[in-house]
């Protein structure tokens, strides 16, 4: 039982790595980016093409990868994303959709449709005892990874300048420009941040399980289950999003293994149904 | 005469395919109070928002401290010096008392409006300055919005029906923090519905009718036949 929600919990930190990016860019700008999921997909064979060609460890490859998915997150706003908001939520959309076609098919182009990983050194195979149970070290940094993610962007989102400006556009554009604030500038750094988390949610990917490039669209649908249970309330409710959907498949698993991934569907249906609004609905504005 | 510090000549403006505004001639001297009346839809905010830049208008139409600005991106005015407290006050919901006037300061412009400055014009905000924005009643929030538009330390200040949905006793309060806030030397314009109001506290008075200026004088000169006659058009 305890070994159920634990592994569950586990589960829910990868989650809500998959989710943190996508929880940003529609908080800060009603953006659903529905190449979320590809765009983690392509951070994983990021690392991956990134290790073999560097020759050097993945944790550094990892490390490079991030100031690099910052500018890319900030670029593709800022050429790209700026052009497709307005009132009408549909062109940003189809775009990001469009997106996600791209980076598949240049994934397969590149890479094959053989599936890869990237080798953590035997970190994988690894586990810490504590008491009764042996945990995964891999599953066990995750979660603490996806702790902290989620601590980092409630106080940059409540305590700082850029946190300010993230609200203040979200709250009423208009106003905001009129303040002096450059909105398709602060739009960019939403994303740019947002893509330093999908970095950290792709690189962990590779790491615990084998990539290929047609797994984006399903770790989209985690991502994006798991901020609609949450609620769009903060970053904490897609937290508690990912927690819920993590223990609600590995409850699934358990009872059958085709039921895990099932069973966490019919748990985002039932929060639909029941709380349409998620579980913390306080809106971030 | 004094040099024009807002200058607008023949304005014209359109919402949608709507024209709002039909050559609006317009101007605010430096150290002035000008209040601008008119009956609802006669185009007194469109032209507040012509010269901030939320209503895009030609180039030429406006003129701030001698440049050309009519048109340009809202952000460039503001940093130019030209600051708006927009009409039902437009707090941002998600920030505090504090993060709202802190926005304010995004201009980046020196000048002597600060936090201190602001609480000590409006104590009444101090012991509320991490309380959200909305749990204010409307006159603090009128406050909070007069004081995040003056934390850009602007040179002229644009303020929209600032008393709407105000008890009078609480208008009369605002109004009475004007002088503090124009003997910096900055300049002023009201957009007011109550005329009353508008006569005592400026020096100018313009009277807008159907997107026209339909009678414009020294405040203390103008008389009620005048005004009711500019203001209904009858």
């Amino acid at each position: 039982m305890l070994d159920i929600a634990l592994q569950g919990l586990l589960l829910g930190g990868l989650y809500c790595l998959f989710a943190l990016g996508l929880s940003l860019m529609f908080g800060v700008m009603r953006l659903t980016n529905t190449a979320q999921g590809d765009f983690i997909v392509l951070g994983a064979f990021g690392a991956i093409a990134g290790t073999s060609i560097l020759a050097i460890h993945p944790a550094l490859v990892a490390l490079l990868l991030l100031p690099f998915a910052f500018g890319v997150g900030y670029a593709l706003q800022r050429r790209v994303l700026n052009g497709t908001l307005g009132k009408d939520p549909l062109p940003s959309l189809v775009v990001t959709f469009g997106l996600s076609i791209v980076v598949q098919n240049a994934l397969l182009e590149v890479f094959t449709a053989d599936p890869r990983s990237l080798d953590s050194g035997g970190l994988n195979t690894h586990s810490v005892q504590l008491g009764n149970f042996a945990i995964g070290t891999l599953p066990l940094l995750i979660f603490m990874v996806a702790v902290l993610c989620t601590l980092a962007l409630q106080l940059l989102f409540d305590r700082s300048a850029l946190g300010r400006s993230f609200r203040a556009v979200s709250d009423d554009k208009e106003i905001a420009e009129l303040m002096g604030l450059d909105s398709n500038k602060v739009y960019a750094l939403a994303t740019a941040i947002a893509f330093v988390v999908i970095a950290i949610a792709g690189v962990f990917q590779g790491l615990r399980t084998t990539v290929s490039p047609s797994d984006g669209p399903l770790l989209l649908l985690f991502a994006f289950e798991a901020v609609i249970i949450g609620g769009m309330g903060s970053f904490w409710g897609t937290f508690v999003g990912a927690m819920v959907l993590g223990l609600t498949q590995q409850i699934g698993f358990r009872i059958d293994p085709g039921w895990g991934i099932w069973l966490g569907h019919i748990m985002f249906l039932a929060v639909l149904v029941v709380r349409p609004q998620g579980l913390f609905p306080k809106t971030r504005g | 005469m004094n040099r024009p510090m807002v200058e607008a000549s023949g304005l014209t403006a359109f919402y949608g395919d709507a024209q709002a505004l039909f050559g609006i001639d317009f101007h605010l001297d430096a150290g002035e109070l000008v209040a601008i009346i008119g009956a609802n839809g006669a185009g007194k905010s469109t032209f507040l928002k012509a010269l901030t830049g939320l209503v895009k208008v030609p180039r030429d139409a406006v003129r701030f401290d001698g440049a050309a600005i009519g048109g340009l991106p809202p952000g460039q005015i503001v940093r130019r010096g030209l600051a708006m407290v927009p009409e039902g006050r437009r707090l941002f919901p998600s920030l505090s008392v504090e993060e709202n006037l802190l926005m304010g300061a995004t201009a980046g412009r020196a000048g002597p409006w600060n936090l201190q400055r602001l609480y000590s014009m409006f104590p009444i905000l101090a012991p509320k300055k991490h309380d959200p924005s909305l749990s204010l009643s409307g006159g603090q929030q009128q406050m909070v919005a007069i004081g995040r538009a003056l934390m850009s330390n602007p040179t002229v200040l644009l303020c929209d029906e600032l008393s709407l949905g105000l008890a009078p006793i609480v208008i009369k309060e605002i109004y009475d923090a004007m002088p503090k806030i124009t003997a910096e030397g900055m300049s002023v314009v009201v957009v007011e519905q109550d005329v009353a109001v508008a006569q005592r506290v400026s020096q100018r008075v313009y009277c807008f009718q159907e997107g026209r200026v339909s009678l414009e004088g020294a405040s203390d000169m103008l008389t009620r036949g005048q005004i009711s006659h500019a203001y209904f058009g009858v």
